[in-house]
């Protein structure tokens, strides 16, 4: 009965044993561990006082419980090849004292066999048993290469989130370089679109330099002729009065030269003309050499107003457009480039010109009205806001509008006009720098601003505003 | 003694070089009233090498020199260098005119050594006062 008490204690060791690795469970883990040692005080008791008569039936009853038992729990089943181990041997004994107990002549009979069973269910147990063990060594390597594939796979979540935060930390990088990228890019466009600008400009400055030194020095003749005529006229005159000729006759020599002497006067004084703007035209090839003055804004607009109107009127003939000003006559002088916005208004002046001729040359019923009136307008006006402030002028600025009733501009046109190079006109007919060399003068020398309203077949006004 | 005192003007005579020939007409047409009163005498060349002929044919007698610089073949600033390098002690006053008026070529012509400068366009009544000064 001693192997039945070690079979009984090993087992509810196994069992305990196999929980504690896989199903830790300290419910369990106590009860088995009180099985125990009941059963050894049990096995004990059983030695000593001799009652294995009573005891075998418990140990049989023991056994196949616990047999029974890790075959129910789930969580037991890998002791089930142990379980198998012992019971042939558990049976074997069960039997064997069954029979004994009910027929002792059939014991008697069958009793060879089962002696011959009992080795055979021992070797069983044995061969199963080893097994086992190698079954549940192979299931704690396993047990162990999970836990490491575990922890493998906890490492790697880790350096994952670890990664993903570097990985998110590096594309904020990247994103702010491109931005920076971006922005450096675009920075670079504008940069090499000022520099084409600038080396166009610098060579049609050198040209225009080239050409208005050129006219310079036959338009000197002209002036400096003109002035001597002019003298000789009054010698002339002088000299006729001594002449001893009848006075009718004097009469009539005095409006001949008098004539001679009104025509070198124009001639001059178109001359003169001719000269400041062959100055002008200098003036702006040297690089900033004008210097801001007090200038009656007023006076300017209208005289460029009316250089540009007679210049078309020079040219054509057939141009004809109404000139209306509206000029702020309280205006004060105010402190800018004459020469440089000068030339804003000249370009102004003469696209708006342009605009109303086009119009009028197009068929009536484009425009509209069978009676198309071609009119610009200037008007000055002073504001106060917040332009004149950011140069610390108390607020103050001059509004000038220059409006003219003719082709407008589509929204395409508008989005161009301050691009150099940019022209409406046909070709030859426009350098396309006459906008945005006057936007570069309003907003970059004076600190003005320049916008446009326009309704296209309608009319174009052109806002600048100067601090004052 | 009013001829004597009209020799004494005729003293101031003028050499002006430069290329544009109605130069010539111009000068004589502004200057007509010093001329017919002889307080000046005026001779003309139209290139740089014209002037050094005129003046080695003519020693001492130009006092002053009214020189364009741009001109083809000989510049005014060379012409201006053969003057002073060569042509007597004291040389004659020599004026420089140019359509460029800026530091670079003043400072070029002052290094060369001329005695004044002037930008064109010619301010006659300008030139005149300085005439009046030297004389």
């Amino acid at each position: 009965m001693f192997l039945e008490i070690l079979i009984a204690f090993f087992l509810i060791f196994h069992l305990r044993k196999t929980l504690r690795s896989f199903n830790p469970d300290p419910v369990w883990d106590q009860r088995f561990t009180i099985a125990m040692y009941a059963i050894a005080v049990l096995g004990l008791l059983e030695f000593l006082l001799r009652i294995e008569y009573v005891t075998k039936w418990i140990w049989h009853l023991l056994l196949l419980l616990i047999i029974l038992f890790s075959f129910n729990k789930k969580e037991l089943f890998s002791t089930r090849i142990t379980m198998y181990a012992v019971l042939p041997l558990v049976v074997l004994g069960f039997l064997r004292d069954i029979i004994e107990v009910s027929t002792t002549k059939l014991y008697s009979d069958i009793e060879k066999y089962i002696d011959y069973a009992f080795p055979v269910a021992i070797t069983w147990m044995i061969a199963l048993l080893i097994r086992s063990k190698k079954q549940h060594k192979a299931l704690l390597a396993e047990r162990k290469k999970r836990e490491e594939e575990e922890q493998e796979l906890r490492q790697m979540t880790e350096r994952k989130a670890e990664l993903e935060s570097v990985v998110l930390e590096r594309t904020a990088e990247l994103l702010t370089q491109k931005e920076e990228l971006q922005h450096a890019l675009s920075d670079l466009k504008s940069t090499q679109a000022q520099l084409v600008h600038r080396e166009k400009m610098a060579s049609l400055g050198e040209l225009t330099a080239g050409i208005a030194h050129e006219i310079q020095n036959p338009l000197n003749f002209v002036n400096n002729f003109s002035e001597i005529s002019i003298e000789l006229t009054d010698e002339l005159l002088q000299e006729i009065t001594k002449l001893s000729v009848s006075e009718e006759e004097k009469d009539n020599l005095f409006s001949f030269i008098k004539d001679l002497k009104n025509n070198q006067q124009k001639i001059n004084f178109h001359g003169r003309r001719a000269d400041a703007i062959v100055k002008g035209m200098l003036l702006h090839s040297r690089k900033s050499t004008g210097q801001k003055e007090l200038t009656d804004i007023n006076a300017l607009a209208d005289e460029y107003m009316q250089l540009s109107y007679h210049g078309l009127r020079a040219k054509d003939k057939s141009f004809t457009a109404t000139m209306q000003t509206q000029f702020d006559n309280s205006l004060e002088k105010i402190n800018i480039i004459p020469q440089d916005m000068g030339r804003v208004f000249l370009n102004l002046f003469t696209n708006a010109f342009y605009s109303v001729t086009e119009k009028k040359k197009r068929p009536n019923s484009l425009n509209g009205s069978e009676n198309y009136q071609p009119v610009v307008t200037v008007t000055t006006k002073r504001l106060s806001s917040a332009l004149g402030d950011r140069v610390g002028n108390e607020g103050r600025e001059v509004e000038i509008k220059i409006r003219d009733n003719g082709m407008g501009m589509s929204k395409e046109t508008l989005d161009k006009i301050f691009q150099p190079f940019f022209s409406t006109k046909p070709t030859g007919q426009g350098t396309g720098l006459g906008l945005s060399i006057s936007y570069d003068i309003v907003t970059k020398i004076h600190g003005g601003q320049m916008n446009v309203k326009t309704k296209e077949n309608e009319f174009a006004e052109f806002i600048i505003l100067l601090p004052a | 003694m009013d001829k004597d005192n009209s020799l004494k003007l005729t003293n101031m005579k003028v050499l002006v070089v430069d290329d544009e020939r109605d130069m010539q007409t111009l000068f004589e047409q502004r200057f007509r009233k010093e001329i017919r009163k002889n307080e000046m005498d005026f001779a003309f060349a139209f290139s740089g090498e014209e002037a050094l002929t005129y003046l080695s044919q003519h020693v001492h007698e130009a006092v002053l020199i009214l020189s364009d610089i741009n001109m083809p073949g000989m510049s005014g600033l060379e012409l201006l260098r053969h003057i002073k390098k060569d042509f007597g002690t004291p040389p004659p006053s020599v004026m420089m005119i140019t359509a460029y008026g800026d530091d670079e070529n003043y400072k070029q012509c002052m290094d060369c050594g001329a005695d004044d400068f002037l930008t064109k366009p010619l301010d006659f009544t300008m030139l005149k006062e300085k005439l009046k000064m030297i004389k």
